[in-house]
Order: structure tokens, then C-alpha cells, then sequence
């Protein structure tokens, strides 16, 4: 890895001789609801590999947040159901089928998971101190006084001014960029090998989110923790991610690396992605933006074929009729879920002057 | 002749407390704001949360009084107007909020909305009320069976497609859009911001975009107005933001992450959080975080001073730039 922090160069694609930390085959999440069952995550497949960020990009509904629900067994236990045949592979073990006494101590403790909005994570009531503590005393062995200080020094790495202060304050006392610090301490106080991050920096504001992506690439590189990046803001994943996984509708329809994604990226929706965002600096006065015409389809009511392929660009008769598999087309390192990918580079940017 | 302008904007919004439940404190939203915006020009307001960016687009409508200053419509003075004289004023200016369904009421059709707005300001004949829903409709490029579905049955996009109409309905010539587009997806967010470029064109419409997107404010605005713990601390146009010369606009420029792998910066530009409106400190709101804070920062707020044409900067170390120019 090319070092010029705080923020690195993506690293290269992992050499196939390393052994990733998590790797998830075929995952299926399907949700009970009152108008029948619903698929929300459709045969998922992926690999973390340690001190990589992976991101992991689609809009509401595609499916992030359920993915890495799903890894972490949060979901309501009556209303879901993780398919049987789906594999979340972890220290040998797999977690999908693991029972719920033994799930406790990977979760939290291996794997650890960061929120939208601390606020509703964490405890009202509870001294931000005290709620570090329980996480300390549930997962180690330390005695008070060790704990103690192991909770001053996590709010002193997350950048938290005169932590000792700061501990016996109450959450609603913190302003939101130091809830999500706190919530970091929280993940990070027992040297997680996966930190799932769910939108960590959404509900921030941007000099805050700046300084929160900041701190959890440095302590990336100090712990090597994987990290699982769950995010719709396309200009956060370009700078911090080394890998990008893009869903639609439940389905992974391409990953790459971030340099293929940002530049090479073949699935007609990852391209229209791209271009929908505003760019810095290329306002040309009263220019459109490329929008995606349409909205997400109802996983009720999914297109046949390509989920995509109501609202595709480049869409053909085939393309209506049967859905491309994943990986049909494209690199090992770089498949894509299309019948037929674009060849093209991407456009850079539009920044050229008006 | 600007059709909106604003001197000296104050709003403080009491805090009680205390056994008596008394005025214990104030927050300090919006401090001495003035700007102007001319007949068919969108003006962006950008911030942090908690900046007063919302409050002051509150402020010039009048569905927040504000505690001090003047608001200038038209050239009538509608700051302290009652009720009955500020009714043909409501009606010319509008306001489309971050969250449509907060703003929708959950009993109404869309039809309902529609047709209530247009009955309170008798824009139309009831008899052609139904005629002119259903063109609102597919003004915002909504179905026509749209009409008689509650907000619930919509998607997030879509409810901010019934507020821009419900907001059309009444034939505004000001509208004051307050993060409209910041709770959608990036897909959906394209399709709302082109939605609100063709209606400005089609109907002339004078804007206030309130945003904490500098980068949909650089897309969407004609200007900007930079705020900062209530302060206005920088106004350019937005094609000048590359010259922007107050450094947390630098820094508000320098966090927006950049969509390219290959152009990674630190991104870590200020340390330290906004402080709170309830105390600022005296002299320049931002002199805890400013990498450039000098000793006078701490003593006196810096005046907001020309520094280029359509370019005003409050600050002390980028005087320099203002003797050339002004």
C-alpha cells in the first residue's frame, strides 16, 4: 500500500494467497410481511479481506443495510428468514446457522457495527462512560480501575478533548459528531477484526464528517480492522475505499475495485450513478443533470429479467426477458450483472470550464 | 429592483428555564443578516447544522417573526404586517421543506391539498379547480391517478413532487426551498433538482436554496450566501467559489469529498465542532477552528467588506484581497 496519509491511494486488488476475514456466499434474506414474503437480499456473494474498506453503494432499499444486518444476525428473528443454503463464513465458523449464545460473543467483540445515528444507539440514560464500561465488562477480562483507563484512552484515539470529563457526560450532552466518536469508541474498544459501518457519516455535516472518515482510515491502518463501509454518497467512497460492491434491488450488479468503479464502472446504473451527482466546479449555467428516469422498483413487484431494465438506458429485448447472471461478463477481479456492459471508460468528469 | 431584500436580519430565539420558567438565555439562529435577491435569481444559503440557514429562509416569509431587522417585498416593508395584509404575500411566497410527508397533511388527497390552497387564496374559480390540479400534476410529472392518492401511497421523491405542486398551486413568484432534495437518493435527488430547474425557467420563479451541499448549491444557485453560527461570513456568486476567500468557505470546499479515486486529499480540514448559538464567542464566530485566526478574531466580528464585485467576505486576515478590488 502506497502510504501518503491520512488518505492513501487505494490499495491494489488483495493477492489471492490471502486469507479473507469474511467471506459470504450466496446470501438470502428474505422478510415476512403482510403482503407475503419479500426477498430483500438476493444471492449475495462477497469477500472482506483484512485492513481493506470495502464499500458497499445502492440507494434506499437495494439492500446494504440488510446485508450487513443480516451478517451480524440483527434482524428481527420472527419476521426474517436468512436462506438456509447462505454461507457468512467467519473464523470457520459459519455465522448464518450459528446459535444465538455463541453469535454473542462474535458480535460486538469480532464484529463490530456503527450506526446512522448514534443518538438512537446509544443509551439515554446512561453515563457515555458507563455504556463504554459494559462493553468492556461483557467482552474482557479487565478489572474496574483497567477498564477504567481503557475507556479514557478510546475517547482520547477517537480525538474526544479531556475524555475524563467527557465520560460522565450524558449522550444527549454531545454534539453529533461526538456521539458517532463515541459510538466508534464503543466498536472499536474491543479490537474488532470487521467494523461494519452503516452510513456513519450521513446525518453529519461535512467538516464533521471529514474528520469521522479521517479517524476511522487511521485507525484502520493502526488495528488493519476490515472495514465494511455502507454509504450512498458516491464522493465519500472515491476517497476512502479500496473495494466498492454496487447493488440494485437486492442483487449485487457490479464490484471492482474503487479505480474501476470510478472509472471503468460496465453496469449501466453504476454509470448513471456517476453521473447523476453534481459535479465540483462543472456548473455549466442552467445544464441538466443525467437523471435516472423512474424509481427503484417494488421488490414486489420486480421486472422480469433485469431488475434494472425498466429504467436502463441501453436496454434490449433480452434484457426484459431473462436476467443476466452475475459474473457473466468481465474479470474475476471485476464482474459485472449485465447482458451488455459498457465498453467505455468513464468520462472523467464534466469539469471542463463552461 | 431586487424583489426580496433583507437588512439586518436578527432572530433569537428565547430560552426558558428555571422555577419561574424565565428568559434564561437566548439562542443566537440568525445575526444581522442582509442580503438581496433580484427578480428571477436563485440564491443558495449554505451551512452547517444549526447555522440559522433554515431560520433565516423562515424569517423572510414571515412563518418565524423576526426579532430584529427588515424584510423588503416588492419594496412594501412586510415585516410587521398583521395578519390580513400579509395574506397576498403568503400567497406569493412559498416554501417546499427537506420532508414532504412532515409537511403533507396524512388525511388529505393530493386533490384535497391542492384544492385547499387554491380555495384559501382564490386563485381560481372553484369550478376549474379540477381542470387545474390535474395540470399541476403532470406539471410535476406525476400520473393523473396521482390526484386521489394520500401522501402515504407515495415514495420519497414523488411526496416532494406533490409539495412542489402543492406550492405551485397558488401561483408564487418566491419560493424558498429548504434542503428539498437533501433526503432523497443521488438518483432521485437529479430528477427533482432538473424537476425545480425547468419550473423556475417555465415560471420565472425567484429562489432561496437553502443547503448544506455546496456542491447542489454550485449546481442549482446563481449566488451563495455562506453561513456560519448565524453569521453571514461570505456571499459570491457561485461561479467565483473557487475564489472564495473566508476560510471556512475554503473549508466547507475542501470537505466535500471528491468523486475520484485518484485525486485523494486529506480531507480533515477544521478540527474541533460549530460552537454553541447560545454562547457565541465575541469577536468572529469561527475563530476556534480558523487555521488563519489572528489576536483581533478574538475581540471584534470583522465586517462584512466588498471584496470583489458581487463578493463580500467577513473576515480579518482575507482583507487583504479587498483593497485591490473594492
Amino acid at each position: 500500500m502506497t502510504s501518503a496519509p491520512p488518505h492513501p491511494a487505494p490499495a491494489p486488488p488483495p493477492a489471492p494467497a490471502r486469507e479473507p476475514v469474511l467471506r459470504v456466499r450466496n446470501l438470502t434474506t428474505r422478510f415476512r410481511t403482510e403482503r407475503g414474503m419479500v426477498t430483500a437480499v438476493d444471492d449475495v456473494s462477497f469477500d472482506l479481506y483484512p485492513g481493506e474498506t470495502l464499500g458497499i453503494v445502492g440507494e434506499s432499499g437495494c439492500g446494504k443495510t440488510v446485508t450487513s444486518k443480516s451478517i451480524m444476525r440483527l434482524l428481527p428473528e420472527n419476521v426474517t428468514r436468512i436462506d438456509p443454503a447462505s454461507r457468512i463464513e467467519f473464523a470457520g465458523r459459519n455465522l448464518a446457522s450459528l446459535p444465538e449464545h455463541e453469535l454473542r460473543r462474535v458480535r460486538g467483540e469480532k464484529i463490530a457495527m456503527i450506526f446512522q445515528e448514534p443518538m438512537t444507539s446509544l443509551n439515554p440514560v446512561f453515563r457515555v462512560g458507563w455504556q463504554l464500561d459494559e462493553a468492556l465488562r461483557l467482552h474482557t477480562r479487565l478489572n474496574r480501575a483497567e477498564r477504567r483507563a481503557k475507556v479514557i484512552e478510546m475517547l482520547r484515539i477517537v480525538e474526544i478533548p479531556s475524555p475524563e470529563n467527557r465520560m460522565d457526560d450524558y449522550p444527549h450532552q454531545l454534539s453529533g459528531g461526538m456521539r458517532q466518536r463515541v459510538m466508534i469508541a464503543m466498536a472499536l474498544c474491543c479490537e474488532p477484526d470487521i467494523l461494519i459501518a452503516d452510513e456513519p457519516t450521513t446525518a453529519l455535516d461535512v467538516t464533521i464528517q471529514a474528520q469521522i472518515l479521517d479517524l476511522m482510515e487511521s485507525l484502520k491502518r493502526k488495528t488493519r480492522t476490515a472495514i465494511m463501509l455502507i454509504t450512498h454518497n458516491l464522493g465519500v467512497v472515491a476517497q476512502v475505499c479500496d473495494r466498492v460492491m454496487v447493488m440494485y434491488a437486492g442483487r449485487v450488479i457490479e464490484s471492482g475495485s474503487v479505480r474501476d468503479i470510478f472509472h471503468r464502472a460496465r453496469h449501466p446504473y453504476t454509470r448513471a450513478l456517476l453521473e447523476s451527482i453534481p459535479k465540483k466546479g462543472g456548473r455549466v449555467k442552467g445544464a441538466r443533470l443525467p437523471a435516472i428516469g423512474g424509481m427503484v422498483p417494488s421488490l414486489f413487484n420486480l421486472p422480469k429479467g433485469c431488475r434494472f431494465s425498466d429504467r436502463c438506458g441501453f436496454v434490449q429485448d433480452r434484457c426484459r426477458a431473462e436476467e443476466p447472471t452475475f459474473g457473466e461478463h468481465g474479470a474475476a477481479a471485476h464482474p459485472v450483472r449485465c447482458h451488455f456492459p459498457i465498453e467505455t471508460p468513464v468520462k472523467i468528469s464534466v469539469r471542463a470550464a463552461p | 429592483m431586487p424583489l426580496i431584500e433583507v437588512n439586518n436580519l436578527v432572530k433569537h430565539f428565547p430560552v426558558r428555564g428555571g422555577v419561574f420558567n424565565q428568559v434564561v438565555a437566548h439562542v443566537h439562529a440568525v445575526e444581522g443578516v442582509s442580503l438581496s435577491i433580484n427578480s428571477g435569481e436563485t440564491l443558495g444559503v449554505v451551512g452547517e447544522s444549526g447555522c440559522g440557514k433554515s431560520t433565516l429562509g423562515k424569517c423572510i416569509i414571515r412563518l418565524i417573526q423576526p426579532t430584529e431587522g427588515q424584510i423588503i417585498y416588492e419594496g412594501e416593508d412586510i415585516t410587521h404586517l398583521d395578519h390580513a395584509r400579509m395574506m397576498p404575500f403568503r400567497r406569493k411566497m412559498q416554501i417546499l421543506f427537506q420532508d414532504p410527508y412532515s409537511s403533507l397533511n396524512p388525511r388529505f388527497t393530493v386533490r384535497a391539498a391542492l384544492r385547499e390552497a387554491m380555495l384559501l387564496h382564490q386563485v381560481k374559480p372553484p369550478a376549474e379547480i379540477d381542470a387545474e390540479i390535474e395540470r399541476l400534476i403532470s406539471l410535476v410529472g406525476l400520473r393523473p391517478d396521482a390526484a386521489d392518492k394520500f401522501p402515504h401511497e407515495f415514495s420519497g421523491g414523488q411526496r416532494q413532487r406533490i409539495g412542489i405542486a402543492r406550492a405551485l398551486a397558488v401561483q408564487p413568484s418566491f419560493i424558498v426551498a429548504d434542503e428539498p432534495v437533501s433526503a432523497l437518493d443521488v438518483s432521485i435527488q437529479a430528477q427533482v433538482l432538473n424537476l425545480l430547474m425547468d419550473l423556475r425557467e417555465t415560471f420565472g420563479l425567484t429562489m432561496l436554496f437553502v443547503s448544506h451541499d455546496l456542491k447542489v448549491i454550485e449546481h442549482f444557485c446563481d449566488r451563495v450566501v455562506v453561513m456560519y453560527l448565524g453569521r453571514q461570513v461570505e456571499t459570491l456568486s457561485t461561479e467565483d467559489l473557487a475564489r472564495a476567500a473566508h476560510p471556512y468557505t475554503q473549508a466547507l470546499l475542501g470537505a466535500n469529498p471528491i468523486d475520484d479515486p485518484d485525486d485523494r486529499r486529506p480531507l480533515k480540514v477544521l478540527q474541533g465542532d460549530v460552537p454553541s448559538p447560545l454562547h457565541p464567542p465575541p469577536g468572529c464566530p469561527f475563530q476556534g477552528r480558523c487555521p488563519l485566526v489572528m489576536e483581533r478574531c478574538r475581540r471584534e466580528m470583522p465586517p462584512l467588506t466588498r471584496h470583489g464585485p458581487g463578493h463580500l467576505v467577513a473576515c480579518w486576515a482575507a482583507e487583504g484581497g479587498s483593497e485591490n478590488s473594492a
